[in-house]
Protein backbone atom coordinates (compact mmCIF):
# COMPACT_ATOMS: atom_id res chain seq x y z
CA UNK A 1 0.00 0.00 0.00
CA UNK A 2 0.98 3.70 -0.58
CA UNK A 3 1.55 5.37 2.65
CA UNK A 4 0.74 8.61 3.33
CA UNK A 5 2.82 11.23 2.24
CA UNK A 6 2.48 13.12 5.77
CA UNK A 7 2.73 9.48 7.40
CA UNK A 8 5.93 9.33 5.90
CA UNK A 9 7.06 13.02 7.07
CA UNK A 10 6.22 11.82 10.20
CA UNK A 11 8.40 9.51 10.42
CA UNK A 12 11.25 11.53 9.40
CA UNK A 13 9.84 14.41 12.20
CA UNK A 14 10.07 11.73 14.93
CA UNK A 15 13.49 10.04 14.02
CA UNK A 16 15.13 13.42 12.74
CA UNK A 17 13.99 14.77 16.34
CA UNK A 18 15.91 11.48 18.43
CA UNK A 19 18.54 12.34 16.17
CA UNK A 20 18.95 16.72 17.05
CA UNK A 21 18.48 15.61 20.87
CA UNK A 22 21.36 12.92 20.09
CA UNK A 23 23.68 15.38 18.93
CA UNK A 24 22.70 17.89 21.31
CA UNK A 25 24.34 15.84 24.11
CA UNK A 26 27.02 14.70 21.96
CA UNK A 27 28.01 18.21 21.10
CA UNK A 28 27.89 18.90 25.23
CA UNK A 29 29.61 16.17 25.92
CA UNK A 30 32.69 17.00 23.34
CA UNK A 31 33.13 20.21 25.26
CA UNK A 32 34.87 18.08 28.53
CA UNK A 33 37.75 18.45 25.80
CA UNK A 34 38.17 21.89 27.21
CA UNK A 35 38.41 20.63 30.50
CA UNK A 36 41.58 18.49 30.05
CA UNK A 37 43.17 15.26 28.64
CA UNK A 38 41.81 13.80 32.00
CA UNK A 39 38.46 14.57 31.83
CA UNK A 40 38.11 13.82 28.40
CA UNK A 41 39.58 10.62 28.90
CA UNK A 42 37.37 9.57 31.76
CA UNK A 43 34.34 10.96 30.51
CA UNK A 44 34.81 8.64 27.28
CA UNK A 45 35.37 5.23 29.56
CA UNK A 46 32.54 6.50 31.64
CA UNK A 47 30.43 6.19 28.79
CA UNK A 48 31.28 2.38 28.41
CA UNK A 49 30.06 1.97 32.19
CA UNK A 50 26.55 3.58 31.68
CA UNK A 51 24.22 1.26 33.29
CA UNK A 52 27.11 -0.55 35.28
CA UNK A 53 26.42 -2.79 36.74
CA UNK A 54 22.76 -3.75 35.34
CA UNK A 55 24.55 -3.34 31.95
CA UNK A 56 27.79 -4.90 31.65
CA UNK A 57 29.91 -2.62 29.39
CA UNK A 58 29.46 -1.15 26.52
CA UNK A 59 26.09 -2.65 26.74
CA UNK A 60 24.28 1.06 27.14
CA UNK A 61 26.66 2.01 23.93
CA UNK A 62 25.23 -0.86 22.28
CA UNK A 63 21.90 -0.05 22.32
CA UNK A 64 22.30 4.13 21.83
CA UNK A 65 24.40 2.87 18.80
CA UNK A 66 21.38 0.33 17.41
CA UNK A 67 18.63 2.92 18.06
CA UNK A 68 20.52 6.01 16.32
CA UNK A 69 21.03 3.02 13.33
CA UNK A 70 17.14 2.92 13.59
CA UNK A 71 16.47 6.36 13.49
CA UNK A 72 19.17 7.18 10.36
CA UNK A 73 17.37 4.29 8.43
CA UNK A 74 14.31 5.42 9.08
CA UNK A 75 14.92 9.21 8.27
CA UNK A 76 16.87 8.17 4.96
CA UNK A 77 14.29 5.35 3.66
CA UNK A 78 11.13 7.77 4.20
CA UNK A 79 13.24 11.22 2.50
CA UNK A 80 14.50 8.67 -0.48
CA UNK A 81 10.68 7.43 -0.82
CA UNK A 82 9.43 11.09 -0.54
CA UNK A 83 12.37 12.53 -3.32
CA UNK A 84 11.44 9.45 -5.69
CA UNK A 85 7.52 10.69 -5.04
CA UNK A 86 8.82 14.29 -5.69
CA UNK A 87 10.58 13.57 -8.95
CA UNK A 88 7.49 11.65 -10.32
CA UNK A 89 5.07 14.42 -9.52
CA UNK A 90 7.27 16.63 -11.90
CA UNK A 91 7.35 14.81 -15.16
CA UNK A 92 7.74 17.87 -17.45
CA UNK A 93 10.16 20.36 -16.35
CA UNK A 94 9.84 24.56 -16.70
CA UNK A 95 11.33 25.64 -19.64
CA UNK A 96 11.96 28.95 -17.25
CA UNK A 97 12.23 28.47 -14.24
CA UNK A 98 13.60 31.01 -11.14
CA UNK A 99 15.44 29.41 -8.43
CA UNK A 100 13.46 28.12 -5.81
CA UNK A 101 13.14 31.21 -3.59
CA UNK A 102 12.55 29.38 0.02
CA UNK A 103 15.59 29.42 2.13
CA UNK A 104 19.24 28.19 0.93
CA UNK A 105 18.41 25.29 3.76
CA UNK A 106 15.26 24.05 2.58
CA UNK A 107 16.85 23.79 -0.91
CA UNK A 108 19.35 21.86 0.18
CA UNK A 109 18.12 19.22 2.59
CA UNK A 110 18.34 16.77 -0.10
CA UNK A 111 22.00 16.93 -1.00
CA UNK A 112 23.12 18.09 2.43
CA UNK A 113 21.34 14.77 3.60
CA UNK A 114 23.79 12.50 1.78
CA UNK A 115 26.39 14.71 2.66
CA UNK A 116 26.14 14.72 6.43
CA UNK A 117 25.77 10.53 6.32
CA UNK A 118 28.85 10.36 4.38
CA UNK A 119 30.79 12.52 7.52
CA UNK A 120 28.99 9.92 9.77
CA UNK A 121 30.72 7.34 7.84
CA UNK A 122 34.26 8.86 7.75
CA UNK A 123 33.67 9.97 11.19
CA UNK A 124 32.59 6.40 12.91
CA UNK A 125 35.52 5.57 10.95
CA UNK A 126 37.55 8.10 12.33
CA UNK A 127 37.11 8.74 15.68
CA UNK A 128 35.35 5.20 16.83
CA UNK A 129 36.85 2.52 15.03
CA UNK A 130 39.71 4.71 14.32
CA UNK A 131 40.58 3.04 11.16
CA UNK A 132 41.55 6.69 9.30
CA UNK A 133 42.92 8.05 12.98
CA UNK A 134 46.08 8.28 13.90
CA UNK A 135 45.51 7.06 17.21
CA UNK A 136 44.64 3.64 17.46
CA UNK A 137 44.19 2.73 21.07
CA UNK A 138 40.74 3.29 22.27
CA UNK A 139 41.25 4.39 25.52
CA UNK A 140 43.07 7.20 24.13
CA UNK A 141 39.62 9.74 23.19
CA UNK A 142 41.85 12.94 24.04
CA UNK A 143 45.19 11.72 22.06
CA UNK A 144 42.61 10.86 19.37
CA UNK A 145 40.74 14.19 19.19
CA UNK A 146 43.91 16.17 19.67
CA UNK A 147 46.07 14.44 16.86
CA UNK A 148 43.35 14.15 14.49
CA UNK A 149 43.01 18.05 14.16
CA UNK A 150 46.49 18.65 14.45
CA UNK A 151 47.90 21.54 12.50
CA UNK A 152 49.57 19.52 9.67
CA UNK A 153 45.62 17.76 8.91
CA UNK A 154 44.25 20.47 8.23
CA UNK A 155 42.05 18.72 5.61
CA UNK A 156 40.26 16.95 8.45
CA UNK A 157 39.90 19.82 10.03
CA UNK A 158 38.32 21.36 7.14
CA UNK A 159 36.16 18.38 6.15
CA UNK A 160 34.52 18.94 9.67
CA UNK A 161 33.90 22.39 9.74
CA UNK A 162 32.10 22.02 6.20
CA UNK A 163 30.15 18.72 7.67
CA UNK A 164 29.38 21.27 10.47
CA UNK A 165 27.73 23.91 8.67
CA UNK A 166 25.75 21.80 6.34
CA UNK A 167 24.45 19.91 9.57
CA UNK A 168 23.24 23.70 10.55
CA UNK A 169 21.70 24.36 7.65
CA UNK A 170 20.26 20.87 7.15
CA UNK A 171 19.29 21.36 10.78
CA UNK A 172 17.74 24.25 10.68
CA UNK A 173 15.07 23.48 8.43
CA UNK A 174 14.48 20.31 9.57
CA UNK A 175 13.60 21.40 12.45
CA UNK A 176 11.22 24.13 11.74
CA UNK A 177 9.76 21.59 8.85
CA UNK A 178 9.55 18.78 11.60
CA UNK A 179 7.34 21.37 13.96
CA UNK A 180 5.44 21.96 11.09
CA UNK A 181 4.71 18.46 10.00
CA UNK A 182 3.97 17.21 13.58
CA UNK A 183 1.59 19.99 13.66
CA UNK A 184 3.00 22.27 16.25
CA UNK A 185 3.27 25.36 14.37
CA UNK A 186 0.65 28.06 13.75
CA UNK A 187 0.61 31.14 11.79
CA UNK A 188 1.26 32.82 15.36
CA UNK A 189 4.16 30.29 16.43
CA UNK A 190 5.80 30.41 13.35
CA UNK A 191 8.08 33.37 13.04
CA UNK A 192 9.34 32.20 17.29
CA UNK A 193 9.35 28.44 16.25
CA UNK A 194 11.58 29.64 12.86
CA UNK A 195 13.74 31.57 15.38
CA UNK A 196 14.22 28.66 17.78
CA UNK A 197 15.20 26.16 15.66
CA UNK A 198 17.66 28.92 14.29
CA UNK A 199 19.23 28.97 17.44
CA UNK A 200 19.18 25.70 18.00
CA UNK A 201 21.06 24.53 15.18
CA UNK A 202 23.54 27.94 15.42
CA UNK A 203 24.17 26.41 18.89
CA UNK A 204 24.83 22.60 18.00
CA UNK A 205 27.06 23.49 14.63
CA UNK A 206 29.25 26.07 16.35
CA UNK A 207 29.34 23.79 19.69
CA UNK A 208 30.53 21.11 17.62
CA UNK A 209 32.82 23.41 15.27
CA UNK A 210 35.04 24.94 18.02
CA UNK A 211 36.08 21.50 19.19
CA UNK A 212 38.36 20.89 16.00
CA UNK A 213 38.77 24.75 15.16
CA UNK A 214 40.08 24.92 19.03
CA UNK A 215 42.56 22.07 18.67
CA UNK A 216 43.68 23.14 15.06
CA UNK A 217 44.68 26.78 16.44
CA UNK A 218 46.10 25.29 19.39
CA UNK A 219 43.86 26.50 22.27
CA UNK A 220 43.72 22.42 23.12
CA UNK A 221 46.18 19.96 23.30
CA UNK B 1 4.24 48.08 -26.18
CA UNK B 2 6.11 45.58 -28.22
CA UNK B 3 6.32 42.41 -26.76
CA UNK B 4 8.35 38.44 -27.37
CA UNK B 5 6.50 35.88 -25.89
CA UNK B 6 7.34 31.94 -25.72
CA UNK B 7 4.10 30.18 -25.83
CA UNK B 8 3.54 26.51 -24.40
CA UNK B 9 2.22 24.89 -27.49
CA UNK B 10 1.02 21.17 -27.24
CA UNK B 11 -1.73 19.94 -29.62
CA UNK B 12 -3.30 17.15 -27.43
CA UNK B 13 -2.06 15.29 -24.44
CA UNK B 14 -0.15 12.82 -26.07
CA UNK B 15 2.01 15.46 -28.42
CA UNK B 16 5.40 16.46 -26.91
CA UNK B 17 5.01 19.80 -27.41
CA UNK B 18 7.60 22.78 -27.18
CA UNK B 19 8.22 26.61 -26.44
CA UNK B 20 6.99 28.71 -29.67
CA UNK B 21 8.22 31.89 -30.08
CA UNK B 22 5.36 34.89 -31.31
CA UNK B 23 5.80 38.73 -31.75
CA UNK B 24 2.85 41.07 -30.10
CA UNK B 25 2.74 44.84 -30.86
CA UNK B 26 0.66 46.99 -29.76
CA UNK B 27 0.17 45.85 -26.46
CA UNK B 28 -1.73 48.15 -24.04
CA UNK B 29 -0.03 48.48 -20.73
CA UNK B 30 -3.76 48.56 -19.20
CA UNK B 31 -4.68 45.32 -20.82
CA UNK B 32 -4.84 42.05 -18.51
CA UNK B 33 -2.66 39.48 -19.33
CA UNK B 34 -5.49 37.62 -20.52
CA UNK B 35 -6.57 40.73 -22.83
CA UNK B 36 -2.94 40.22 -24.18
CA UNK B 37 -3.51 36.43 -25.10
CA UNK B 38 -6.79 37.35 -26.47
CA UNK B 39 -5.44 40.13 -28.92
CA UNK B 40 -2.56 37.33 -30.30
CA UNK B 41 -5.30 34.80 -30.36
CA UNK B 42 -7.12 37.26 -32.57
CA UNK B 43 -4.09 37.89 -34.54
CA UNK B 44 -3.40 33.86 -35.13
CA UNK B 45 -7.06 33.37 -36.12
CA UNK B 46 -6.96 36.20 -38.87
CA UNK B 47 -3.90 34.54 -40.04
CA UNK B 48 -5.90 31.14 -40.14
CA UNK B 49 -3.52 29.63 -37.33
CA UNK B 50 -4.47 27.19 -34.53
CA UNK B 51 -5.17 30.52 -31.43
CA UNK B 52 -3.67 29.38 -27.84
CA UNK B 53 -5.94 27.43 -25.49
CA UNK B 54 -5.57 29.06 -22.12
CA UNK B 55 -8.25 28.48 -19.40
CA UNK B 56 -10.39 31.39 -18.04
CA UNK B 57 -13.50 31.76 -16.82
CA UNK B 58 -14.83 34.76 -14.14
CA UNK B 59 -11.33 37.31 -14.87
CA UNK B 60 -12.69 38.80 -11.46
CA UNK B 61 -9.89 36.60 -9.73
CA UNK B 62 -12.62 34.68 -8.01
CA UNK B 63 -13.09 31.75 -10.32
CA UNK B 64 -9.56 29.59 -10.36
CA UNK B 65 -9.44 28.63 -13.58
CA UNK B 66 -6.88 30.42 -15.10
CA UNK B 67 -3.57 29.04 -14.68
CA UNK B 68 -0.65 30.37 -16.40
CA UNK B 69 3.30 29.97 -15.50
CA UNK B 70 4.87 33.60 -16.39
CA UNK B 71 8.33 33.29 -16.44
CA UNK B 72 8.53 30.44 -13.66
CA UNK B 73 5.78 32.09 -11.22
CA UNK B 74 2.38 30.45 -11.00
CA UNK B 75 0.02 33.68 -11.86
CA UNK B 76 3.48 35.95 -12.63
CA UNK B 77 4.94 38.00 -10.71
CA UNK B 78 2.21 40.18 -8.69
CA UNK B 79 1.62 39.01 -5.12
CA UNK B 80 -1.51 37.73 -4.31
CA UNK B 81 -2.51 38.26 -7.75
CA UNK B 82 -4.24 35.92 -10.36
CA UNK B 83 -3.36 35.88 -13.91
CA UNK B 84 -6.97 37.42 -15.07
CA UNK B 85 -5.65 40.16 -12.74
CA UNK B 86 -2.23 41.17 -13.59
CA UNK B 87 -1.95 43.42 -15.90
CA UNK B 88 0.43 43.99 -18.69
CA UNK B 89 1.84 47.97 -16.77
CA UNK B 90 4.09 45.20 -14.50
CA UNK B 91 6.30 44.37 -17.98
CA UNK B 92 8.65 46.26 -19.52
CA UNK B 93 8.45 47.38 -23.49
CA UNK B 94 10.20 44.66 -25.69
CA UNK B 95 10.49 41.81 -22.66
CA UNK B 96 10.65 38.24 -23.19
CA UNK B 97 7.87 36.53 -21.75
CA UNK B 98 7.66 33.25 -21.11
CA UNK B 99 4.43 31.44 -20.51
CA UNK B 100 3.79 27.64 -19.56
CA UNK B 101 1.33 25.58 -17.89
CA UNK B 102 0.69 24.32 -14.59
CA UNK B 103 3.55 21.78 -14.54
CA UNK B 104 2.36 18.30 -12.39
CA UNK B 105 1.66 14.88 -13.15
CA UNK B 106 -1.87 15.41 -11.46
CA UNK B 107 -2.57 18.13 -13.94
CA UNK B 108 -1.94 16.73 -17.12
CA UNK B 109 -1.80 18.93 -20.63
CA UNK B 110 -5.20 19.04 -22.03
CA UNK B 111 -3.72 21.55 -24.63
CA UNK B 112 -1.40 24.44 -25.07
CA UNK B 113 -1.53 26.28 -21.90
CA UNK B 114 -5.07 24.13 -20.59
CA UNK B 115 -4.36 21.47 -17.89
CA UNK B 116 -6.89 18.92 -16.29
CA UNK B 117 -7.32 19.98 -13.02
CA UNK B 118 -9.74 16.87 -11.97
CA UNK B 119 -7.39 15.74 -9.63
CA UNK B 120 -8.40 18.38 -7.34
CA UNK B 121 -12.49 18.04 -7.67
CA UNK B 122 -11.54 14.02 -6.25
CA UNK B 123 -9.53 15.15 -3.49
CA UNK B 124 -12.25 17.23 -2.70
CA UNK B 125 -14.58 14.36 -3.26
CA UNK B 126 -12.93 12.40 -0.91
CA UNK B 127 -13.99 14.23 2.59
CA UNK B 128 -13.65 17.89 1.83
CA UNK B 129 -17.26 18.50 2.36
CA UNK B 130 -19.90 18.45 5.13
CA UNK B 131 -23.08 16.19 5.42
CA UNK B 132 -26.05 18.48 5.51
CA UNK B 133 -29.66 17.11 5.22
CA UNK B 134 -31.33 18.95 2.63
CA UNK B 135 -34.74 20.59 3.62
CA UNK B 136 -35.46 24.19 5.23
CA UNK B 137 -32.34 26.52 5.90
CA UNK B 138 -30.92 26.48 9.24
CA UNK B 139 -31.18 29.84 11.06
CA UNK B 140 -27.68 31.58 10.00
CA UNK B 141 -26.45 32.38 12.97
CA UNK B 142 -27.98 29.18 15.21
CA UNK B 143 -24.66 27.62 15.62
CA UNK B 144 -22.27 30.38 17.45
CA UNK B 145 -18.51 30.39 15.27
CA UNK B 146 -15.73 31.84 17.35
CA UNK B 147 -15.01 35.06 16.00
CA UNK B 148 -11.31 33.92 15.43
CA UNK B 149 -12.37 30.85 14.16
CA UNK B 150 -14.72 32.53 12.00
CA UNK B 151 -11.69 34.57 10.56
CA UNK B 152 -9.06 31.68 9.86
CA UNK B 153 -12.02 29.20 8.37
CA UNK B 154 -12.51 32.13 6.05
CA UNK B 155 -9.15 33.00 4.96
CA UNK B 156 -8.69 29.52 4.55
CA UNK B 157 -11.91 29.65 2.34
CA UNK B 158 -11.21 31.96 0.14
CA UNK B 159 -9.26 29.10 -1.86
CA UNK B 160 -10.07 29.55 -5.54
CA UNK B 161 -8.60 26.00 -6.14
CA UNK B 162 -6.97 27.46 -9.13
CA UNK B 163 -3.74 24.91 -8.52
CA UNK B 164 -0.30 27.60 -8.57
CA UNK B 165 0.36 26.08 -5.47
CA UNK B 166 1.09 22.37 -7.00
CA UNK B 167 3.09 24.77 -10.42
CA UNK B 168 5.28 26.28 -8.00
CA UNK B 169 6.10 23.26 -5.17
CA UNK B 170 9.34 21.94 -6.18
CA UNK B 171 8.03 19.00 -4.81
CA UNK B 172 4.93 19.08 -7.33
CA UNK B 173 2.99 18.73 -3.94
CA UNK B 174 -0.88 19.72 -3.47
CA UNK B 175 -0.56 20.36 0.05
CA UNK B 176 -1.86 23.68 0.65
CA UNK B 177 -4.80 22.97 -1.25
CA UNK B 178 -5.65 20.59 0.76
CA UNK B 179 -4.94 22.23 3.58
CA UNK B 180 -6.92 24.94 3.00
CA UNK B 181 -10.49 22.99 2.68
CA UNK B 182 -9.19 21.06 6.14
CA UNK B 183 -8.93 24.79 7.51
CA UNK B 184 -11.77 25.95 6.23
CA UNK B 185 -14.05 22.95 7.30
CA UNK B 186 -11.98 21.88 10.30
CA UNK B 187 -12.68 24.95 11.95
CA UNK B 188 -16.47 25.02 11.67
CA UNK B 189 -18.77 23.28 14.14
CA UNK B 190 -20.62 21.88 11.16
CA UNK B 191 -17.32 20.28 10.38
CA UNK B 192 -16.27 18.38 13.26
CA UNK B 193 -18.38 14.99 12.56
CA UNK B 194 -16.24 14.05 10.19
CA UNK B 195 -13.17 15.86 10.53
CA UNK B 196 -11.34 12.47 11.26
CA UNK B 197 -12.26 10.42 7.86
CA UNK B 198 -12.40 13.86 5.97
CA UNK B 199 -8.20 14.59 6.81
CA UNK B 200 -7.75 10.60 5.98
CA UNK B 201 -9.09 10.45 2.77
CA UNK B 202 -8.38 13.41 1.15
CA UNK B 203 -4.69 12.96 2.21
CA UNK B 204 -5.09 9.37 0.84
CA UNK B 205 -6.34 10.90 -2.10
CA UNK B 206 -3.99 13.61 -2.85
CA UNK B 207 -1.45 10.66 -2.69
CA UNK B 208 -3.05 8.77 -5.24
CA UNK B 209 -3.31 11.38 -7.30
CA UNK B 210 0.41 11.28 -7.86
CA UNK B 211 1.40 14.97 -6.07
CA UNK B 212 4.50 14.88 -4.40
CA UNK B 213 4.67 15.49 -0.32
CA UNK B 214 5.18 18.93 1.22
CA UNK B 215 8.67 19.87 2.63
CA UNK B 216 8.01 23.36 3.84
CA UNK B 217 9.58 25.42 1.31
CA UNK B 218 6.89 27.81 0.97
CA UNK B 219 6.65 28.38 -2.44
CA UNK B 220 3.09 27.47 -2.47
CA UNK B 221 2.12 30.78 -0.08
CA UNK B 222 4.30 32.89 -2.23
CA UNK B 223 2.56 32.30 -5.41
CA UNK B 224 -1.17 31.80 -4.07
CA UNK B 225 -3.06 34.29 -5.15
CA UNK B 226 -5.09 34.46 -2.42
CA UNK B 227 -2.30 34.68 0.74
CA UNK B 228 -3.30 31.44 1.95
CA UNK B 229 -1.33 30.67 5.29
CA UNK B 230 1.59 27.96 5.52
CA UNK B 231 0.23 27.55 8.82
CA UNK B 232 -2.97 25.38 7.33
CA UNK B 233 -0.43 22.79 6.22
CA UNK B 234 0.48 22.26 10.07
CA UNK B 235 -3.16 22.24 11.00
CA UNK B 236 -3.88 19.56 8.12
CA UNK B 237 -0.95 17.90 9.99
CA UNK B 238 -2.19 18.05 13.26
CA UNK B 239 -5.68 16.67 12.04
CA UNK B 240 -4.04 13.85 10.37
CA UNK B 241 -1.91 13.02 13.75
CA UNK B 242 -5.20 12.91 15.87
CA UNK B 243 -7.16 10.96 13.55
CA UNK B 244 -4.18 8.62 12.83
CA UNK B 245 -4.78 8.20 16.90
CA UNK B 246 -8.51 8.21 16.71
CA UNK B 247 -8.13 5.18 14.27
CA UNK B 248 -5.85 3.13 16.01
C1 LIG C 1 33.30 18.36 15.27
C2 LIG C 1 32.34 17.60 15.55
C3 LIG C 1 32.41 16.26 16.24
C4 LIG C 1 33.40 15.71 17.05
C5 LIG C 1 34.72 16.32 17.50
C6 LIG C 1 32.93 14.40 17.41
C7 LIG C 1 33.64 13.52 18.23
C8 LIG C 1 33.25 12.24 18.48
C9 LIG C 1 33.98 11.28 19.29
C10 LIG C 1 35.31 11.56 20.00
C11 LIG C 1 33.27 10.13 19.28
C12 LIG C 1 33.66 8.82 19.96
C13 LIG C 1 33.10 8.73 21.31
C14 LIG C 1 33.61 7.47 21.95
O1 LIG C 1 33.21 6.38 21.51
O2 LIG C 1 34.43 7.59 22.86
C15 LIG C 1 32.07 10.34 18.50
C16 LIG C 1 31.06 9.41 18.30
C17 LIG C 1 29.97 9.62 17.47
N1 LIG C 1 29.64 10.76 16.76
FE1 LIG C 1 30.64 12.46 16.79
N2 LIG C 1 31.70 14.20 16.82
C18 LIG C 1 31.36 15.30 16.10
C19 LIG C 1 30.19 15.52 15.35
C20 LIG C 1 29.24 14.56 15.09
C21 LIG C 1 28.07 14.74 14.28
C22 LIG C 1 27.67 16.05 13.60
C23 LIG C 1 27.40 13.56 14.24
C24 LIG C 1 26.11 13.19 13.56
C25 LIG C 1 25.64 13.70 12.49
C26 LIG C 1 28.15 12.66 15.03
C27 LIG C 1 27.80 11.35 15.21
C28 LIG C 1 28.47 10.50 16.03
C29 LIG C 1 28.03 9.18 16.30
C30 LIG C 1 26.78 8.51 15.71
C31 LIG C 1 28.96 8.63 17.23
C32 LIG C 1 28.89 7.30 17.92
C33 LIG C 1 29.44 6.22 17.17
C34 LIG C 1 29.45 5.09 18.17
O3 LIG C 1 28.35 4.71 18.61
O4 LIG C 1 30.49 4.63 18.48
N3 LIG C 1 29.26 13.29 15.53
N4 LIG C 1 32.08 11.64 18.02
S1 LIG D 1 -10.29 33.66 -14.65
FE1 LIG D 1 -11.35 33.35 -12.78
S2 LIG D 1 -9.74 33.61 -11.36
FE2 LIG D 1 -8.78 34.14 -13.20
Amino acid sequence: MRRASVGLKMIMAASGGLLVAFLFVHMLGNLKIFVGAEAFDHYAHWLRTIGNPVLPNEWYLWIQRAVLTVAVVAHIWSAAVLTIRARKARPVRYAHRPKVRGSYAARTMRWGGVIVLLFIIWHILDLTTRTVNPVSDTTQAYAAVTQDFAPSRWWVTAFYVLAMVLIGFHLRHGLWSALQTLGVSNARRQRALKAAALVVSVVISGGFLIVPLGVTFGLVG
Amino acid sequence: MKLKLRIWRQNGPQDAGSMVPYDLDDVSPDMSFLEMLDVLNERLTLDGQEPVAFDHDCREGICGMCSLVINGTPHGPQKATTTCQLHMRHFSDGETIDIEPWRARAFPVVKDLVVDRGAFDRIIQAGGYISAPTGSAPDAHAVPVPKPDADEAFEAATCIGCGACVAACPNGSGMLFTAAKITHLGLMPQGQPERDSRVLGMVHQHDEEGFGGCTNTGECTAVCPKGIPLAAISRLNADFRHALKASS
